[in-house]
């Protein structure tokens, strides 16, 4: 019964779980947009509760909901929430959510830094393991830099589970911080055990390896076999000896595999054939029989590897025979994606290494004009740019292309009438540039001139329009020229004439460019057709408008370039314009659009969806009706030339090349016999032996003057891996070390004001990231004020522990680290009083609400303080001087193996609570672990322990140390008066692990609490001060010091830092100081310098405290 | 690295999707529909492995598939993992669900993505294959479970039981769709 009413109440409790609301979903197939809506409601709702799992069940809803296209980030805040959470179950909703839906602009991520540190350290190793998962999947640059250092100490884990994802982790890590990776690295290298075993391993398994190849019958072995062979030699390709045999072994096991019926062989097979062609090109080559056979396979997966292989496969003997075999595919694929793909790789392999292995560019034109004829294919554009490519650069092939492109030209209706072939018709672009351009090769000059003028033209896309009214211009000029020089005026005269009929048509086109040109174009030869009437000779003058050619320019060639001296490319020629400007204005796209209309015209390659949105902007194509050519007549443009003729001359011309060789060889063989064996080149006749058909000079690309050689262009500036090319084998420098947990170093002079004034010099910092989720921060209003103050709290921790170098600042006595704190002091002085909400997030609620109503008052004191002289309001910040480095880390205990530092904080959630940090840092060259912290317990203070243990029992210190390593670890102690300070005796049990062998040690050592370390600096406002000092429950006590020779900033400076104070107001050489104790008790200073010592005027709640804390105080400032 | 994995029914309903590449929601939807678009298409007897270029970021990953009954196991994965190893390690996956789930069938993935997310994260961590020893995988699954009943045992078995038994009654899914037994690795590649 009583089990009952708990399960009604829960179910209340849950609206819907995760499995209802599938359900749900499925109930509502209809409405299921609304419904889902509905429930999203109620997950907001949900979200609300301050009840953990009704919050976890909802962030488990949006999980699911997210797989559905639902974006979710909305609830970033509370999946952080959820993943803080004590209990496992929730935790690990919450990571799964995180890993789910954060990235790196998820603005709130950030918070999580301290959670994950947390829960990586968590005593339950599958806290551990899924705050690891959770990490892997939205680790972000500054999550990397900040947790590196924990994650590396989870490499030694005591579990093999934690170890494991540690390692894994450690590559995500460095993907996203590349400067972990060589400090790192000799860890990972342990990790391998075998100090360098890859060179040797390789060559120690080839025999192995290969006898099992020989002998396996197991396919998947064989498989992985081939694979680890191939794997090895590609590896060790330098400086080894030749291993052609076991390369032909694989060739041959891997034949089996391809000629299995088994689609998953056959594939697996081609794929470790690609990988061999790579290194034994020739190998490979033998097999091209079987390759193409996999042309044929069904399975569009296999015929594309095989393609692929064919790609390498390629020499100038066996060019024309394979792509004749693709060209019959091409003729035979259905679906115009693999067709494509054919059309590509046919292009790909022709071109390939600026085209090596063709020796007949006719052939080559033939088989480009011959892809023309492909329907519906989306890389006319592809096409075109071969086209103009081999006319330009093989000048000796210009008087065959040009006749090709008239036939082209001339036949356009074929190309471009079809609207599923509208891509095809870019190569009527090409065509009609390469007859212009070389238009004195073109020997029915008129008849091209007239296909050109054609009415049918001005359907085509605008920018081929555009080209062909150019180009008929450069044709119109070649022609006159003709004629003038023969003497036929009344032709020319005709010619001019034509034009001027037909060029109004493109006058009224829809498309700016065309227009443009043709109107230009229009006028000009009315022109000349006025000094033809007057029978001047114009021809020369006309030509001269495209006298010069062209020469192609090296795609790298502007890069290469050298930057003249003086010339800073970078630096703004006006003053940049202002953010908001860009935004609203965008002045920028005038000059934008521009570009991209000139791109369109001047590249033959436009990208495919481009052309498509084109195509639907311009105006008028949809009304011209199109007429559906019969396609059940296979097309044969009249006049083409097949491209298998130049297969069967090309093997005549061979076959005659080798007979006139052999004689050549014969004779040569006569005269020196005896110093020849008989060796086969009769047969197999290299590839080198093939000369070209005609001589065919290849115009080499131009490049700049004094151009810089540099490979670099060749790598990618995208790959995600570039930034892991990192020197592993340089020594480690001392400012490589991974960045450890920061700690405060400097506590400072805090003004109430300083609050404002804080998020301004924050966005100043040179983080750009940082600043624009501040600034962000700060646009969201509809944010909830407590969700913001978290965020702010957290971010300049955040900001903290992100500066440069803090990594070997651990061990705040160090001199690199004083050196260190000096520079960041002055941001430091900003942040503190937030401190204290370092590492228990719960912490910030309580704070949330000091601060909300700290924001309060300062709105209310904002004029007050605005009128005063900036001197008044006393901030560390505004000393010129700087302050010397201070830490507030103590050394607790030292000897030949560890040293041990601690700082005590007191804690805001509970009364009774202080958090002691020990940073642990190892000085041998010993392994340390099995570490275990123990106190003797006083009446008053004691240690907390887990449940269940004795007072007897110490705490294991959650990690374990390698050489020259430090980490921290806390301790939190329960105390129950805080009036006194206290002294606890203790031991640090450890076991030392080096070669030798493992030793047990100990260190004693004393535990301080001073009453310092029950304060908790607090700011206050002068006017709440004033009160406090006014409602006369407060007792009273002085001190006076002598001998004081610092400043008195700096002195204001160490009574914040090391008793936790912050200044309320300052006036010359006096200050009044407030701090709070965590049970509650207010201690009210105001400290007044004379000449050369200093008074203190302390007030409290309780006097005993306030003595003790003054003692304190004077020990501090007669150090001074 | 794996890039992405997917399992989808064969209507191309998504049952889990887990990138490990950032998309948005969006791009995600997207993926899923042109990946199932592209491997439902392919007939029964041809590879598993499709070559798409299009998804995913370029020509550099491959997807790597396997079908059982009435759901599709896509791998999105770059030229770093092996082709075998990973389809291998569908085969892990599907066995440990089956086991997890005691005859694994997409009602138990339409109810629980969680845990099959759970069960995942075992496997391959951050598009890093991390165990493929399904005993280690189960043995690891079995105690988090167990932990978490010790933290919920009030209100999670109850309701579990109540609502595995109730959409076995309701649904045409109720069967079991994965339980013939699954061929091995070794075996469909014929030893």
């Amino acid at each position: 019964m009583a089990l009952k009413m708990v399960k009604g109440s829960i179910d209340r409790m849950f609206d819907k779980n995760l499995q209802d609301l599938v359900r749900g979903i499925r109930n509502h197939k209809e409405d299921e947009a609304k419904y889902i809506s509905q429930c999203i409601d109620e997950i907001k709702q949900e979200l609300k509760q301050d009840n953990i799992a009704v919050k976890a069940n909802a962030v488990c809803k949006l999980t699911y909901l997210q797989m559905l296209g639902y974006d979710i980030s909305w609830a970033a805040f509370n999946i952080i929430e959820v993943m803080s959470a004590s209990k496992f179950t929730f935790k690990r909703i919450g990571y799964l959510a995180a890993s789910q839906c954060f990235h790196e602009g998820t603005d709130v991520i950030m918070l999580t830094t301290n959670q994950i540190r947390k829960d990586l350290s968590s005593p339950n190793q599958y806290d551990t393991g899924v705050a690891l998962t959770g990490l892997s999947c939205f680790v972000t640059p500054d999550l990397a830099r900040d947790l590196a250092n924990d994650i590396m100490t989870l490499m030694s884990h005591t579990k093999p589970y934690i170890r494991k994802k540690a390692v894994l982790i450690m590559y995500k890590v460095f993907l996203k911080y590349p400067e972990s990776l060589r400090p790192a690295f000799p860890r990972l290298k342990e990790k391998l055990e075998d100090p360098d075993p890859e060179p040797r391993l390789g060559k120690k398994l080839i025999e192995p390896l290969t006898n099992l190849i020989h002998s396996t019958s197991a396919m998947s072995l064989l498989y992985e076999c081939v694979n680890t062979v191939i794997a090895v030699l590609i590896s060790l390709s330098s400086g080894m000896p030749n291993h052609s045999a076991s390369i032909q072994l694989c060739v041959q096991k891997l034949r089996i595999l391809i000629e299995d019926s088994d689609q998953n062989l056959k594939y697996l097979g081609l794929l470790a054939m690609s990988k061999i062609l790579k290194t034994h090109p020739k190998s490979v080559q033998s097999h091209k029989d079987l390759i193409l056979q996999c042309l044929d396979d069904k399975d569009e997966s296999i015929r594309l590897r095989a393609l692929d292989l064919l790609y390498g496969m390629v020499s100038k003997k066996n060019l024309m025979e394979i792509v004749k075999k693709l060209m019959i595919h091409v003729d035979k694929a259905e679906g115009t994606t693999y067709r494509d793909e054919l059309l590509t790789k046919i292009i790909d392999i022709c071109s390939q290494s600026n085209y090596q292995y063709i020796t007949n560019f006719e052939w080559y034109i033939s088989i480009l004009v011959e892809l023309t004829r492909l329907e519906g294919t989306r890389h006319g554009h592809l096409i075109a740019a071969q086209m103009l490519d081999v006319a330009i650069r093989v000048k000796a092939i210009r008087r065959f292309a040009v006749s090709q492109m008239a036939t082209l030209l001339d036949n356009a209706h074929l190309l471009a009438s079809n609207t599923q072939r509208n891509g095809i018709c870019e190569v009527l672009y090409a065509a009609a540039w390469i007859c212009g351009e070389f238009s004195e090769h073109l020997e029915e000059a008129n008849q091209t001139l007239e296909a050109m003028l054609r009415p049918k033209v001005t359907t085509l896309p605008g920018h081929i329009q555009a080209v062909y009214v150019q180009n008929m211009v450069k044709l119109y000029a070649s022609i006159l020229q003709q004629k003038e020089q023969a003497g036929e005026k009344e032709a020319a005269q005709e010619i001019t004439q034509l034009m001027i009929d037909r060029l109004p048509q493109f006058v009224q086109s829809a498309d700016l460019e065309v227009q443009e040109r043709a109107s230009c174009i229009l006028q000009l030869i009315k022109y000349i057709q006025k000094l033809q009437v007057k029978e001047v000779p114009v021809a020369e003058e006309v030509i001269a408008l495209f006298a010069g050619e062209l020469n192609p320019v090296a795609p790298k060639a502007q890069k290469k370039v050298p930057v003249p001296e003086g010339l800073d490319l970078d630096a703004w020629i006006n003053e940049p314009p202002s953010d908001s400007e860009s935004e609203d204005e965008k002045p920028k796209t005038i000059f934008h659009e521009e570009e991209q209309r000139h791109s369109r015209h001047r590249q033959p390659e436009i990208d495919e969806e481009e052309l498509a949105r084109r195509y639907q902007d311009t105006p008028g194509v949809e009304h011209i009706p199109v007429v559906q050519i019969d396609l059940s007549v296979p097309l044969k443009v009249p006049g083409m030339p097949m491209s298998d003729q130049y297969v069967k001359l090309e093997e005549e011309r061979r076959h005659k090349q080798k007979l006139e060789k052999d004689k050549k060889k014969k004779k040569q063989k006569k005269e020196k016999r005896g110093k020849h064996h008989r060796h086969n080149s009769l047969h197999t006749e290299s590839e080198e032996d093939i000369a070209p058909a005609h001589h065919v000079d290849i115009i080499t690309e131009e490049m700049p003057e004094n151009a810089l050689p540099s490979d670099e262009d060749d790598k990618d500036p995208n790959d995600p891996y570039k930034a892991l090319d990192i020197d592993l084998d340089k020594p480690l420098a001392d400012s490589e070390k991974l960045p450890v947990q920061r700690h405060r170093n400097v506590e400072d002079l805090k003004s109430p004001d300083s609050e404002v004034p804080l998020a301004e010099k924050k966005s100043k910092k040179p983080k750009k990231k940082e600043k624009k989720h501040k600034e962000k921060e700060r646009d969201k209003g509809k944010k909830k004020e407590k969700e913001k103050k978290v965020v702010e709290e957290e971010e300049e921790e955040e900001t903290k522990k992100s500066e440069p170098g803090v990594g070997a600042a651990v061990v705040a006595e160090s001199q690199e680290a004083k050196k260190e704190q000096r520079e960041e002091q002055e941001e430091e002085e900003e942040d503190e009083g937030k401190k204290s909400s370092k590492h228990k997030k719960k912490k910030h609620k309580k704070e949330k609400e000091e601060k909300s109503k700290d924001k309060k008052k300062s709105k209310k004191k904002s004029h007050h303080s605005e009128e005063e002289p900036p001197e008044s309001v006393q901030n560390g910040t505004l000393e010129d001087e700087p302050l010397p480095p201070m830490s507030s880390y103590r050394l607790l205990a030292e000897n030949t193996y560890i040293k041990m530092t601690y700082d005590i904080q007191g804690n805001l959630q509970n009364d009774s609570q202080v958090t002691v940090s020990v940073i642990f840092e190892n000085k041998s060259t010993s392994f340390l672990k099995s570490m275990e912290l123990n106190v003797l317990d006083s009446l008053n203070t004691k240690m907390l322990r887990p449940e269940g243990s004795s007072v007897h029992d110490g705490i294991p210190v959650p990690f374990q140390l390698p050489p020259g390593i430090s980490n921290e670890a806390q301790f939190v102690f329960t105390l129950q008066s805080i009036v006194m300070a206290q002294k606890l005796k203790g031991t640090l049990s450890f076991i030392v692990k080096n070669d030798e062998g493992s030793t047990h040690e100990k260190l004693d050592f004393k535990l301080h609490f001073s009453c310092a370390s029950y304060l908790i600096t607090t700011p206050c406002y002068s006017d709440a001060f004033a009160k406090l000092l006014e409602s006369g429950d407060l007792h009273m006590s002085s001190i006076k010091v002598d001998g004081i020779s610092i400043s008195f900033q700096h002195l204001l400076a160490k009574i914040c830092f090391h008793h936790h104070f912050s200044v309320v107001e300052r006036v010359d050489s006096c200050a009044s100081m407030y701090s709070r104790s965590i049970q509650g008790h207010h201690v009210c200073l105001l400290v007044k310098k004379g000449e050369n010592s200093v008074s203190i005027d302390g007030k409290c709640n309780d006097s005993t405290l306030l003595s003790n804390l003054l003692d304190e105080m004077k020990e501090t400032l007669s150090k001074c | 690295m794996i890039k992405a994995i997917l399992i989808f029914n064969n209507h191309g309903k998504p049952r889990l999707s887990k990138f490990y590449q950032r998309y948005s929601e969006d791009t995600q939807q997207q993926i899923i529909r042109e990946t199932f678009h592209l491997v439902s298409k392919r007939d029964e007897n041809v590879c598993n492995f499709l070559e798409g270029g299009l998804l995913i970021g370029g020509s550099d990953n491959k997807l790597i598939y396997r079908h059982y009954a009435t759901l599709y196991f896509v791998f999105c994965v770059d030229s770093s993992e092996s082709e075998l190893g990973i389809l291998d390690l569908i085969q892990v996956f599907v066995e440990t669900l089956d086991k997890c789930f005691e005859n694994v069938c997409e009602l138990d993935l339409i109810f629980h993505v969680d845990k099959v997310h759970n069960i995942l994260a075992e496997m391959v961590m951050g598009g890093m294959v991390l165990e493929t020893n399904m005993n280690e995988i189960v043995t690891q699954i079995d105690a988090q479970n167990k932990l978490e009943k010790s933290e919920t045992f009030i209100f999670q078995s109850p309701r579990q039981d109540r609502y595995h038994h109730r959409y076995l009654q309701q649904s045409p899914e109720g069967r079991i769709l994965i339980a013939d037994p699954l061929q091995s690795i070794e075996h469909s590649l014929k030893t």
